[in-house]
């Protein structure tokens, strides 16, 4: 058995792996002195990457070890990384068990605040406060954290949260449930609001759901009044729910009721009480009872509708009234002596046992204020004596007791009389009540030391009962826990623990971590990838300098996606860790272009005459009959080109001095760069040996095109394969805007090798790529040889889907094989095309709602100048810009080179700096990543 | 975690018991009998009912139910909504869940067990691959195994089971490829005696019918997503997508699955299509009174309401009633003391009504309470959010609602 699950446990299939975990706590149950064999082959599943396994390995941990929470450390962030995608079984064990964990390994987040706890109203107010914030602010308030309270959350702990929360859209009630009660116990005051509202679409679901969830939230309204207040109508009742849901919506409103919402919550408690669900009605009248002690200024009010009420016609409302009345009264008996009075009346009618023991002890306790009525209650009452329940007859003897220390003029024979009725009682507790009742009052012979007291003994001030929830002790257990629900510890019930004083070592989650990790700092993270990749590859060893990360770093890649299967998910998942790089990426990227700019700014001078040189050039060398459609399209488009500027020049922005009108005369013509290169792209029909002569051509033949393009492209250079890494090759790439000879649909990259170790590199070609769906590649012709010192630059074409997934591909030299990996900005996937002022509009006004993207930023000083922003937005995106009549707006166009769906651009831009970016595009993603990358370039 | 799963008919019968480790004897259902008859109604059973060595958890659906026992601390919601699960993948399989349905398929009931559960934790649960494994009952797939001898049981592992998206079976194909997308929107409402709004809220749900080869990826977009308050996903749906650009994305399963539900958030009040005028006298020498409901339409915005059903608990003393409707039929059950008037089409010209008498029990008193009434209709093709705007054939909306 165990030989066989330790196989499993490393087999190719995930699945297997994930039945290997299935199989641990059965064999567990069968044999448990092999657990610490099982605890090894758990930490080995715990490493897994997969979603599939995550969940019932965390399930055979639970079940087996779930003290060894040292395992954990390692795998902690990926669990939380993973956890969006496990079924929702495995999120439900996984989400408890990290509650634990989280418990044990970081700081309370409340701990500060607990002076705030102390004082009720305070606290109060600020929950309300966050409340108001709502969720989205979630990251305002965490920013605004540290500056009221000097308690900084763990990054880790942030992680957990911010995984968990979207799964509180979940469809899976038990998902929900455990995200909701980890934020309850692990969330800072302000953030726990957001559960709220999930929990409270849980109670459209079925009743056994709505029992549970009602349970929770009882027991959370006790604790956190604040969070549930807005939904405080949700919780009214409906006469289709079952009693027992009736019940545990009213214990939540009870709870919520407070000094404003009081009014409307009482209104609704009168109209329960006219239910036909007694056990209903009976709750309702307690209910009322709670908040009239709770809420002092009600509590008149409570008290006349609950003597109202004793005029009902149902004994069941009557006798609860009476037993809340009794519990009311106790507070401030001095004022209802009327109220007594109108209770002793009711003796006569109310046949339930509770009810009338509550009116004789009121009255016992209360006679003075009622001297002339108490002695004749007690007369009645010893008439029906033997006739009563034990529970009246006991408040029988009880109130002769008193009336007889009191009054015993009046009293002594009636009191004499019930006793001895008493004496001959069928219940025991009846006769020795009423055998220490007679020893007690009865001044006797011996005179004990007891009977002189007896008048302190049967009439002490009594405090009054306080009115709680039997919700209120039940927070110490775990929520959504069937303990919890209980109220009682069940079997295999594991404690929370209380937050540590002091947080326990955090680095010890530094370990593993693929590339899901959200970690602020890059360097850190490079660091923590190696290890990893040491552990897994064995090749790429620990004395490795960090500049081997490109290389890890692809290799993850190209793991994750091919992990993913279908590849969706993981650009998916790790959507915002690549963001983040992209940023990164850019930040360098802005400042080379900035660079650039200049030298464009040179270049751009030649470019219309040489333009027309193409022209000819390119007239000249069409000699063969299939080539000469093709340069004619080329001429076409010189001469479109030509026109448009021509016409752009006459009309230069009227209202502008004459130095700022030459240069955007300057910067319009470089903007008119890359439609000429749109239409030179080969139509596809096109014959390889053409595409070969094409290729020629522009490389070689006519330098003018790298010359007038090269300038422009957006990325700078990017590494590929570092020279450590390369074992002396070194590879960056850069995307050259230049449309790719073989097919227009390609991103062409510019690869350039250099050759610094001193052996020749031999073969380098391009080996099996691994693709994404949709992905295609056109590789560089091998390159021979490349010698000591030397450089060379190859162009491969790359077609990526109008998507930003990376392509992942071995560069293969006779030696070695490198795992690489290119993952395009998402402005380098469109080009440039020209149109007009009118056709852009009507353009844009098709691509309206849903496929427009707005955005307001505020532009820096530094790029308010019409040439900077204009230089900035081409350097984040391919496109060309479209002559536009007001000085302020700037617009853009492009098309995607896959599908060559329009994307269009406009920047709104106000002389103050304030500035609105719209994208219109079909591809929505496409246009929302764009925004963000325009919007990153212009306020940096 | 779950050990066992007993099914209970109305009548207290175990008609099927299902154990993932040791047996557990059938009399910890004797707990479960003895609250059934405390709670006296069905709905009133708790769902969570301890006993000496077990507990006990219970779901009540189809008038059958699901006892599932457990040992140790496991979240009661997960059991719950497992036991949800089974329900739904019965429905899903038989295309109704009742106690002959159960008995006739024990078979493949037991299979579709087998496979939930791994040692009592929940291994198979989407339907679709649960299809996979066994194949649902067909008369001519009865015929051949009982011939064959052969089982439902598929012989290859589901492809989908090992992917990423395991809802989803691979190789799928059809000819025409379709989806329906399906809108269906309640107004829950809780309205006093006066007439006027106490709450009313707007849930909705889209349940989707997808019939499309391969892997699709679809996206789904709304013309005012800001509408949305509280949305809860079918697990296909991105939720990274959804909270950075409000954009449904996802890669549906095959057939038939609920997409999403949502609620509207109420700021706004809602506009309550229907009303009703109801009175209800009883004068007090005799043990006879009057009863009268009118049900008219309101704000509609020019489309019929169907489908009105109007229930009523009346009190307890009400013997009988002799009531006569304008239109549609009405029926009271005086042991239950459920009135149902089942009106159909409200016709704005004649407004149905339901007039009569009721009779009370000799020498009860007057009931002092006015019963509540429940009232449920359909309005085809409206969306009372706004969300939905209806510009293509083939989609419609359904309005349903119910209050008191």
């Amino acid at each position: 058995m165990m030989l066989a699950i330790k196989e499993a446990a490393s087999d190719m299939s995930p699945y297997v792996r994930k039945t290997a975990a299935h199989a641990i706590p059965k064999l567990y149950s069968l044999d448990s002195d092999q657990k610490d064999q099982l605890i090894e082959v758990i930490e080995k599943l715990l490493a897994d990457k997969t979603t599939l396994v995550a969940g019932s390995v965390v399930m055979a941990f639970e079940e087996v070890c779930p003290e060894r929470i040292d395992l954990i450390h390692k795998n902690y962030r990926k669990l939380c990384n993973l956890l969006i995608d496990v079924e929702e079984w495995g999120q439900v064990v996984i989400i408890s068990m990290l509650t634990r964990y989280a418990r044990t390994q970081f700081l309370s987040p409340t701990q500060n605040e607990s002076l705030l706890e102390e004082n009720p109203e305070k606290a109060f107010y600020g929950s309300e406060e966050d409340e108001a914030k709502g969720p989205g602010s979630e990251e305002a308030a965490a920013a605004a954290l540290p500056t009221r309270k000097p308690y900084v959350m763990d990054p880790d702990h942030r992680l957990l949260l911010r995984n968990t929360k979207p799964l509180l859209q979940s469809r899976s009630a038990a998902v929900v449930m455990a995200v909701a009660q980890l934020y309850f116990h692990l969330a800072p005051k302000a953030e726990v609001g957001v559960i709220a509202k999930a929990l409270v679409r849980l109670l459209r679901s079925h009743s056994e759901v709505q029992y549970v969830v009602l349970q929770n939230v009882a027991t959370m309204s006790i604790k956190r009044r604040g969070m549930f207040e807005p939904y405080l109508k949700s919780f009214y009742i409906r006469s289709t729910d079952p009693t027992q849901i009736k019940i545990l919506k009213l214990e939540v409103l009870t709870n919520l009721a407070n000094e404003t919402n009081i009014p409307t919550v009482l209104r609704e408690f009168q109209t329960y009480i006219r239910s036909m669900d007694k056990d209903f009605v009976a709750a309702t009248i307690q209910a009322i009872g709670r908040c009239a002690t709770n809420i002092g200024r009600v509590r008149d009010t409570c008290l006349n509708g609950l003597v109202q009420l004793l005029s009902n016609r149902d004994e069941l409302v009557v006798a609860e009234s009476v037993v809340v009345i009794k519990k009311l009264l106790q507070m401030q008996p001095a004022q209802h002596g009327e109220i007594i009075k109108h209770l002793a009346k009711l003796t006569d009618n109310i046949q339930v046992p509770m009810a009338r023991a509550s009116i004789l002890w009121l009255i016992g306790e209360y006679c003075e204020h009622v001297p002339r009525i108490a002695p004749d209650v007690l007369r009645k009452m010893a008439k029906s004596f033997t006739a009563e329940e034990d529970i009246v007859k006991l408040q029988v003897i009880n109130l002769a007791a008193k009336l007889y220390l009191t009054n015993s003029k009046q009293t002594k024979l009636l009191t004499q009389y019930v006793l001895s009725l008493a004496k001959y009682d069928q219940n025991y507790d009846i006769r020795d009540r009423a055998r220490f009742t007679r020893q007690l009052i009865v001044p006797s012979e011996q005179g004990g030391a007891l009977s002189r007291h007896a008048k302190k003994l049967f009439l002490a001030p009594k405090p009054a009962p306080v009115l709680e929830s039997s919700f209120k002790d039940r927070d110490h257990f775990q929520l959504g826990s069937l303990s919890h629900l209980l109220n009682a510890k069940a079997t295999g019930y594991q404690e929370l623990p209380d937050w540590p004083e002091e947080a326990p070592d955090p680095s010890v989650r530094n370990v593993e971590v693929p590339e899901w990790t959200k970690c602020s700092n890059r360097e850190k993270r490079k660091e923590k990838e190696k290890p990893f990749y040491s552990d897994s590859e064995g090749e790429s060893g620990p004395t490795e300098s960090a500049d081997s990360d490109p290389e890890s770093e692809s290799e993850s890649d190209s793991k994750s996606s091919s992990e993913s299967g279908s590849g969706e998910s993981s650009s998916e998942s790790d959507n915002e860790d690549q963001d983040e790089d992209e940023e990164k990426g850019r930040s360098s990227e802005s400042e080379q272009s900035e660079e650039e700019g200049e030298k464009k700014k040179m270049k751009k001078r030649k470019k219309v005459p040489e333009g027309q040189r193409e022209g000819s050039s390119s007239d000249e060398g069409s000699d063969s009959s299939s080539s000469s459609s093709e340069s004619e399209m080329t001429s076409d488009t010189e001469e479109e080109q030509v026109e448009p500027a021509s016409w752009r020049k006459k009309t230069p922005p009227s209202g502008k001095s004459a130095p700022a009108a030459k240069e955007i005369s300057l910067l319009d013509l470089e903007d008119f760069t890359p439609p000429s290169v749109q239409p030179l792209s080969p139509p596809t029909v096109v014959s390889t040996s053409l595409a070969a002569d094409l290729e020629g051509l522009t490389l070689t033949d006519s330098p003018l095109v790298p010359s007038l393009l090269s300038p422009v492209s957006g990325a700078g250079r990017q590494e590929l394969l570092h020279r450590v890494a390369g074992e002396g090759l070194a590879v960056d790439y850069t995307f050259s805007r230049q449309p790719f000879s073989g097919d227009p649909h390609m991103v062409s990259v510019h690869i350039h090798f250099s050759n610094s170790s001193d052996t020749p590199i031999k073969g380098l070609h391009v080996g099996t790529p691994k693709l994404p769906a949709g992905i295609s590649i056109q590789e560089f012709p091998e390159i021979e040889s490349l010698s000591p010192g030397e450089s060379t630059t190859a162009i491969m074409g790359i077609n990526f889907c109008d998507s930003t997934q990376a392509a992942n591909f071995q560069l293969c030299t006779q030696t070695r094989q490198f795992y690489v990996s290119i993952q395009p900005p998402v402005g380098e996937l469109m080009a440039p095309v020209f149109m007009s002022e009118n056709e852009f509009k009507k353009e844009q006004g098709k691509l309206t709602g849903m496929n427009e993207i707005t955005e307001k930023l505020t532009l820096p000083d530094a790029s308010r100048s019409d040439h900077v922003v204009v230089q900035k937005v081409t350097a984040t995106a391919n496109l060309g810009r479209v002559p536009c009549g007001t000085s302020d707006e700037y617009r853009f166009a492009g098309r995607t080179l896959t599908s060559g769906s329009l994307v269009l651009l406009t920047l709104d831009a106000r002389p103050t700096g304030a500035a609105q970016l719209t994208v219109n595009s079909e591809k929505m993603v496409i246009g929302t990543m764009l925004v963000k990358d325009v919007v990153q370039a212009l306020t940096q | 975690m779950i050990h066992s799963l007993f099914l209970i008919n109305s009548s207290g019968d175990i008609f099927l018991e299902k154990h993932w480790k040791s047996v557990v004897s059938r009399s910890v259902c004797d707990y479960f009998f003895e609250a059934q008859e405390r709670a006296t109604e069905a709905e009133n059973v708790p769902p969570v009912i301890p006993t000496p060595h077990h507990y006990l958890l219970s779901v009540y659906r189809h008038k059958i139910f699901f006892v599932a026992v457990i040992q140790t601390e496991v979240p009661p919601l997960f059991v719950i909504e497992f036991l949800h699960r089974v329900v739904d993948t019965f429905q899903d399989y038989f295309g109704v869940c009742s106690e002959p349905v159960i008995k006739d398929n024990v078979v493949v009931v037991y299979e579709v067990l087998e496979e939930m559960l791994d040692n009592g934790f929940p291994l198979a649960t989407e339907s679709n691959i649960l299809k996979e494994l066994i194949k649902p009952p067909t008369i001519l797939r009865t015929v051949v195994n009982t011939i064959t001898g052969s089982t439902n049981v598929g012989d290859q592992l589901p492809t989908g089971q090992l992917s990423v998206v395991p809802w989803r079976r691979t190789g799928v194909k059809y000819t025409n490829n379709e989806a329906y997308f399906d809108v269906v929107e309640e107004i829950d409402a809780i309205i006093d005696k006066s007439g006027s709004t106490i709450t009313a809220e707007i849930q909705g749900v889209i349940d989707a019918c997808v019939k499309l080869t391969g892997m699709p990826d679809l996206t789904l977009s709304f013309m005012n997503p800001r509408l949305l308050d509280d949305v809860s996903f079918h697990p296909c749906v991105r939720f990274k997508r959804w909270e950075s650009e409000r954009i449904l994305s996802f890669i549906p399963p095959d057939g038939n699955f609920r997409l999403l539900s949502y609620h509207v958030s109420a700021q706004n009040l809602v506009a309550i299509p229907v009303y009703v005028k109801h009175n209800i006298s009883f004068r007090d020498s005799t043990s006879l009174g009057r009863f009268e409901i009118t049900v008219g339409p309101k704000q509609t915005m020019g489309k019929t309401i169907e489908g009105v059903i109007v229930t009523s608990q009346m009190p307890k003393g009400v013997l009988n009633m002799s009531l006569s409707p304008s239109q549609g039929t009405h029926t009271f059950d005086p042991v239950t003391k459920m009135l149902s008037w089942d009106v159909g089409k409200i016709n704005p010209q004649k407004l149905p009504s339901l007039k009569g008498t009721v009779s009370l029990q000799a020498g009860a008193s007057r009931p002092d309470e006015n019963p509540t009434i429940n009232l449920q209709f359909k309005i085809q093709q409206l969306a009372i959010s706004g969300l939905f705007t209806p510009h293509k054939p083939g989609l419609f909306w359904t309005l349903q609602g119910s209050w008191n």
